[in-house]
């Protein structure tokens, strides 16, 4: 591509506006692949080299092997992210899926003011995530939040500390991380619902079966293209999941709730360590790599049977 | 869809029950996803003795907007005691170019990609939607010394700059869907007339092409309005976003905590996402549909 830019086989006997109509859509497109193929593909190159290297503060081009990843899977904090990873992603994952699923299914029974319930379930997703933690992180706050609220009902010992307790921590960014996407994923399965053939419906109905059952054999099988857009959006915000731990927790208490972003950023930014930050961030692209592949697979793969 | 309320059957007291319990779970999640709003907003009203003698949801006794006034004028992020205020204009000057661009170019690959199909065309395409999916961080650390190099680090250019590249691989995925289904045919018939690339551009897609623009501007903005990670990697100081700005704020810990102050700050920060949402929400809905199916 970048070949066009120095193209110099314009045949002498046309004039150049001719070899322009010809090319004219390349050259339109020539910009912002170059930008991408620089910014992309070759930071990613620069980072993974980067990766390779005992650079510190500064750069060095010396290649040291995989000093850097053996060094980072060695460090506390980063298996600490690792296993937040894990158990924030799943949980987030499933319940937004289930509870996305679960309110498009209620919204979708010819409900009375829908358009305003949809509106309510959606616009967190409007929201960054820097505000929803600043949000979750008032309502969460042992002193005047919920726990506060909930005592103040007469039930004095009860108490709710997850964000200081380094147990319960992550799972504030659960419920969080929750509150804003699960509207999204409502709104992709109502308009999945919304294409479902009535009539296949109705006549199930008609030969008696439940609405329960019509649900689970007939629909949901339907909706699993659905299921999977869901799952991999989510996956992708869980492993990207920078802003809410920041503005939430703040990583804390001590370390206990930090994410692979986190950790990148800290050592990158913070500790003058580009060379394993360059290693955490190689570690993230291949997590993130290894859940796109597959499912961009199978879409291909359902698009040529389809 | 599924109405079967139309079907024989009647209503039976057992229906009625179950249409209860539905409403029931449809309030009590509306609540779920309501509440933080309100919290956030009735704390911001409120001065700090009802907040230390109140409880979350306790309305305010008059509405006082001295916490908002304090948040956009004086609040202090880190040592400068600005207020949101400049930040705020950061991120308008950062948005507005941002998202024009980056939907400008989109539009233009993604109609060069579909209606002059060149050799190689498919895999142009592909290799730009790969951008979507990559986790930003690969791309911090070139790009923090990047915009050190060009001499744009921690200016509102450079965010731009930032922001267009990594917008990009989404606009071209929008508007190329767009255009695939727009018939091949027209544009056929236009260069038989002697348009060129263009005039069929201008003339024949662009007035076909305000449901994508919008959706994809909505998106855009959202994205780029909304980013912390960029604004907290490549700003420090009076360049910072206004997300960055915010989470400053909030964690400033000198003096008084002044939690109304905070929560007027974060709805000073949603406030323009928000109404978006509120005008625009069914494209935004399309927007955020449009976003999750692959090309």
């Amino acid at each position: 591509m970048m070949s066009l830019m120095t193209q110099k086989s314009i045949p002498a006997k046309q004039p150049i506006s001719d070899w322009f109509r010809r090319n004219v859509a390349k050259l339109v497109v020539a910009p912002t692949f170059g930008l991408i193929i620089f910014f992309v593909y070759g930071f990613i190159a620069w980072t993974g080299y980067i990766s390779f290297t005992k650079s510190k503060m500064l750069p060095t081009y010396s290649l040291e092997g995989f000093y850097q990843y053996i060094r980072l899977w060695k460090m506390t904090p980063w298996n600490v992210a690792m296993e937040n990873l894990l158990v924030f992603g799943s949980l987030f994952i499933l319940i937004a899926i289930v509870l996305g699923c679960l309110l498009a299914i209620a919204l979708d029974q010819k409900v009375r003011a829908e358009g305003v319930l949809r509106t309510v379930y959606l616009y967190p997703m409007a929201i960054s995530f820097i505000i929803t933690g600043t949000a979750w992180k008032w309502i969460l706050n042992p002193g005047l939040g919920i726990q506060n609220l909930v005592q103040s009902w007469g039930w004095e010992s009860f108490s709710f500390d997850w964000l200081i307790n380094s147990e319960m921590a992550v799972y504030t960014l659960v419920i969080a991380a929750v509150w804003q996407s699960s509207g999204f994923v409502m709104a992709l399965f109502l308009a999945a619902l919304r294409g479902v053939d009535s009539e296949i419906i109705k006549a199930a109905y008609l030969d008696g079966a439940s609405l329960s059952r019509i649900y689970l054999v007939i629909i949901l099988p339907t909706l699993r293209p659905v299921f999977l857009s869901c799952f991999f959006i989510l996956t992708h915000m869980a492993v990207k999941s920078f802003d809410l731990v920041v503005a939430l927790t703040g990583g804390g208490p001590g370390y206990s709730t930090i994410m692979p972003a986190n950790f990148m950023y800290e050592m990158t930014f913070r500790r003058n360590q580009i060379g394993l930050g360059a290693a955490s961030a190689m570690m993230m692209l291949a997590t993130v790599m290894a859940i796109v592949i597959p499912y961009l697979y199978s879409e291909l793969r359902e698009k040529k049977n389809g | 869809m599924a109405d079967l309320s139309a079907l024989p059957g009647g209503k039976s007291p057992w229906q009625s029950a179950a249409r209860f319990g539905l409403y029931t779970l449809l309030l009590i999640f509306a609540a779920y996803y309501i509440l933080p709003l309100i919290v956030v907003l009735s704390t911001s009203l409120k001065d700090l003795d009802e907040i230390r003698n109140g409880t979350l949801l306790s309305l305010p006794t008059e509405i006082n907007f001295d916490a908002w006034g304090y948040a956009w004028n004086e609040a202090c992020i880190g040592v400068s005691c600005t207020g949101l205020k400049p930040y705020f204009w950061n991120s308008v000057a950062m948005t507005i170019p941002a998202v024009l661009i980056s939907t400008l170019l989109g539009a233009l690959t993604g109609y060069s990609l579909t209606k002059f199909k060149f050799k190689g065309a498919n895999l142009i395409f592909a290799m730009i939607l790969f951008g979507c999916f990559i986790p930003f961080q690969v791309v911090l650390l070139p790009m923090a010394q990047s915009l050190g190099y060009l001499r744009i680090a921690n200016t509102v250019p450079g965010l731009v700059l930032v922001h267009i590249v990594y917008g990009l691989p989404f606009t071209v995925l929008f508007f190329r869907n767009y255009y695939v289904n727009i018939p091949d045919d027209l544009i056929k018939a236009a260069t038989i007339d002697g348009a060129g690339f263009f005039m069929i551009f201008w003339r024949i897609m662009l007035p076909l092409s305000p449901p994508i623009i919008v959706v994809t501007i909505i998106w855009q903005f959202t994205q780029i309005w909304n980013d912390f990670l960029f604004g907290a990697s490549f700003t420090t100081g009076g360049g910072q976003p206004v997300t960055v700005a915010l989470n400053n704020l909030v964690n400033t810990t000198t003096g008084v905590k002044r939690y109304n102050v905070d929560m007027a700050a974060a709805l000073i920060t949603a406030a323009p996402t928000l109404v978006v949402y509120v005008l625009a929400g069914r494209y935004f809905v399309r927007g955020l549909t449009a976003g999750s199916v692959k090309g």
